[in-house]
């Protein structure tokens, strides 16, 4: 493997999307996209095979001078470590299931080719993002894959509702995307180099030993990046954008808005995790790990209540997206890279294969989202419905058979381990046990019950049931295959706690139990639901929240906006004015009275008058010529006498 | 009779025709007129002759001789000038000719 294979991975779709973004047939740029996504996961995959042979903590670096000023070099590289094999694989081979499914789930649209393009656009990003070993190239593929969010998310734009949710994920991503920015200038400032690794020389392995505002610049450097994460992640309080991205087409938010987009956010806290993982002051113990887990805890649990009222199916996911990411920042946090990569990865499959799932039924429910509206899909939706109901026990973490369950039950143990960190742990377990609640109550509005839409459901085609059993494998299999390799790989151990194990169990089996009390036998869709109460069908006023203060504020701004332009114009009305007057008397008075009536015209009409005064006598009466002749010649003789 | 008498005689002769000439409305009347002015300046010549040191060099003839030629040629001129006029204006009134101006 060398730079060239390497840089092929992101570059492959990076064409696809060069290609297909002036087709017109949305099938010939599925194939187009499809086989470059087809290739980028071979060779992703080859990577990966190559790093599962490296030594720990090795990373093997390819870079290429890009920037030279003066005697800084900013070279633009890319990065081969268990970390980026892992993430690289699992990225291309859910977006390639995806991008299959896509293909069957986009056919009706008249813009499917352009559809195609963003997706491969996208996908060039996150690899991009993902190989990176530079912050800038890093940064700039983050903002590649926001670009493509956005575009995804607004992609049926005449949907007032999914052009403003584009708007929204845009603008609040930015407002994390700025201290990420920040966070680069600084670790340039600090450290002189945006590298990753670098020899001994990269930002990763120096010793930072400056300070910033008293604190330690790594541990500055550290929140700001993950003032990144909060917002690509959607971790409180910037999440707001996740629920609402859900407008765009099924496949992309299982892509973007599930799998790997919002995953970069917890990828680029693993990936600069030795900056995360030093003490704030220089006595102390609190590091930014601690601050990630608290946000992150803190988001699972929140998340995981509102999910408890919704009626959305895509957006009781969406939620559940955000909790499971809490989740992760819980699991790097307290148990370092390997605990939340494992996270990250069993819930890109499962929850992938969840929105899947949901586009399925929502595609058999003929576009409807509206879990009330569905119920008994297990009997037309076979396939779709086992393999939600995988996906549904990996989320759940039903123990022993599913990757969830893995995953999650390391966090619980690594928080559990900690000894500051027993609140995290209780309120993931809160959380884990919401997640149990509300998945258990979507499935018993979805599955159980009768049908209470208007039109028959139908199954899916097998290029969208196909992903699904793939994934469904995955969701379930993965965890068992994973819990060794992947700590051997990314530093670490499993930890095995009976009394974490027992609590796991608990709530997972807990929380189903409490859902199978309170909908079994209850009139889905007619009752009054008892879980859908106000703080949480309203997602505990989050945007009533930010519209009254920094709405509020923002209008606020506005009205000083304008009423400054206002003054300003006013000024500017006044300057010209005050012009126009000067103009106008140079104008009148110079230019029209002084030079033209007095100087020019006057001298001419003064001429013109005294001529015609001149030529008076000139009458044109004989006698009078005669009169003046002999005038004349008296005055001659006068004249001649008088100087005689 | 002395040289004033002459001379009296000649002014006299010059007011009527100045006169003459200032007041008639006739453009006929008028070139008596200035006919009588130009007799009343040959007079003068003759009588400062005849008064002069030595009247025998004829000067004073000589010059009222070359007057009357010219003053027969101008009254030819004058005559055809007014007849010219009459065919214009249809009118010898001086009044009436006011077209020798600026327009």
């Amino acid at each position: 493997m060398n730079t060239t294979t390497l840089a092929f991975i992101p570059l492959l779709p990076l064409v696809a999307a060069a290609l297909t973004c002036g087709l017109q047939n949305g099938r010939r740029a599925a194939v187009t996209a499809i086989a470059a996504m087809l290739g980028s996961c071979g060779l992703a995959l080859a990577a990966l095979n190559e790093t599962w042979g490296m030594a720990v903590d090795t990373h093997t670096t390819f870079d290429i001078p890009w920037l030279t000023v003066g005697d800084t070099a900013i070279p633009f590289g890319f990065v081969l470590d268990p970390l980026t094999g892992v993430m690289a694989a699992m990225v291309t081979f859910v977006g390639l299931l995806i991008f299959i499914y896509s293909a069957s789930y986009m056919k009706d649209d008249r813009r499917m080719a352009r559809f195609f393009c963003y997706l491969s656009l996208f996908a060039a990003g996150m690899l991009g993002l993902v190989l990176a070993n530079s912050l800038l190239l890093l940064f700039m593929c983050w903002e590649i894959v926001g670009v493509a969010s956005y575009l995804l998310i607004s992609f049926w734009f005449h949907k007032p509702e999914a052009a403003a949710a584009g708007k929204k994920a845009f603008i609040v991503t930015r407002i994390g995307d700025m201290g990420f920015l920040i966070g680069i200038l600084l670790a340039f400032k600090t450290t002189g180099t945006l590298a990753l690794y670098d020899g001994g020389q990269g930002l990763l392995e120096l010793p930072i030993s400056a300070t910033v505002l008293g604190l330690k610049s790594s541990a500055v450097i550290s929140l700001l990046l993950f003032l990144g994460a909060v917002g690509k992640s959607g971790q409180l309080p910037l999440h707001v954008w996740l629920p609402d991205a859900m407008e765009g087409p099924t496949p992309v938010s299982a892509l973007i808005h599930a799998a790997t987009m919002v995953a970069a956010g917890v990828f680029l806290v693993a990936r600069t995790f030795p900056l995360f993982d030093v003490p704030l002051l220089d006595e102390g113990t609190l590091k930014t790990t601690d601050v990630v887990a608290w946000i992150g805890a803190v988001t699972a649990l929140i998340a995981a209540l509102i999910a408890l009222g919704q009626y959305d199916i895509k957006r009781i996911l969406a939620y559940s997206t955000v909790s499971q990411l809490g989740l992760m920042m819980v699991g790097l946090g307290v148990g370092g890279v390997a605990v939340g990569m494992f996270h990250l990865l069993t819930h890109a499959f499962f929850k992938a294969l969840l929105f899947l799932g949901a586009g399925s039924i929502i595609h058999g429910c003929h576009e409807e989202q509206d879990i009330r509206k569905m119920g008994d899909i297990w009997k037309s939706m076979r396939v779709t419905s086992i393999a939600y109901l995988c996906g549904t026990a990996a989320l759940v973490a039903l123990p022993f058979v599913t990757s969830g369950y893995y995953s999650k039950d390391q966090i619980l143990a690594a928080a559990w381990k900690e000894p500051f960190m027993k609140p995290v742990f209780w309120i993931t377990a809160a959380a884990s046990f919401l997640t149990a609640v509300y998945m258990t109550r979507q499935c018993f509005y979805v599955f159980a019950g009768k049908y209470r839409g208007s039109k028959t459901p139908h199954e899916s085609p097998v290029a969208m049931t196909a992903p699904l059993v793939i994934l469904a494998l995955f969701a379930l299999g993965m965890g068992m295959v994973l819990e060794e390799t992947i700590f051997a790989k990314l530093q670490g151990k499993p930890i095995h706690d009976n009394f974490v194990i027992a609590v796991s169990m608990v709530v997972a089996l807990g929380g189903i139990a409490l859902g199978w009390l309170i909908y079994r036998g209850r009139a889905l869709g007619q009752a009054t639901d008892p879980l859908a109460v106000m703080p949480f069908t309203q997602k505990l006023w989050f945007d009533e929240l930010y519209s009254a203060t920094v709405g509020r504020l923002w209008a606020l701004a506005i009205v000083i906006g304008e009423q400054l332009n206002e003054l300003l114009l006013f000024v500017r009305d006044l300057a010209v004015l005050l012009a126009d007057r000067i103009g106008n008397a140079l104008a009148v008075g110079g230019d029209r009275k002084l030079i033209d009536a007095l100087a020019f015209d006057g001298i001419c009409d003064r001429l013109r008058s005294a001529g015609h005064t001149v030529t008076r006598p000139q009458n044109g009466f004989l006698p009078s010529y005669l009169r003046l002749i002999a005038f004349g010649a008296v005055a001659l003789g006068l004249l001649v006498s008088w100087f005689k | 009779m002395t040289l004033h008498h002459y001379l009296i005689l000649a002014a006299v002769l010059f007011t009527i025709g100045l006169i003459g000439a200032f007041t008639r409305r006739n453009a006929i009347v008028v070139l008596f007129s200035i006919e009588i002015m130009l007799n009343a300046a040959n007079l003068n010549f003759i009588a400062f002759w005849r008064y002069s040191d030595n009247p025998e060099l004829l000067y004073g003839i000589l010059f009222t001789l070359f007057a009357i030629a010219v003053a027969a040629a101008e009254v030819a001129v004058g005559l055809a000038l007014v007849i010219a006029v009459y065919r214009h204006f249809r009118s010898i009134d001086l009044e009436v000719m006011d077209t020798l101006k600026e327009e």
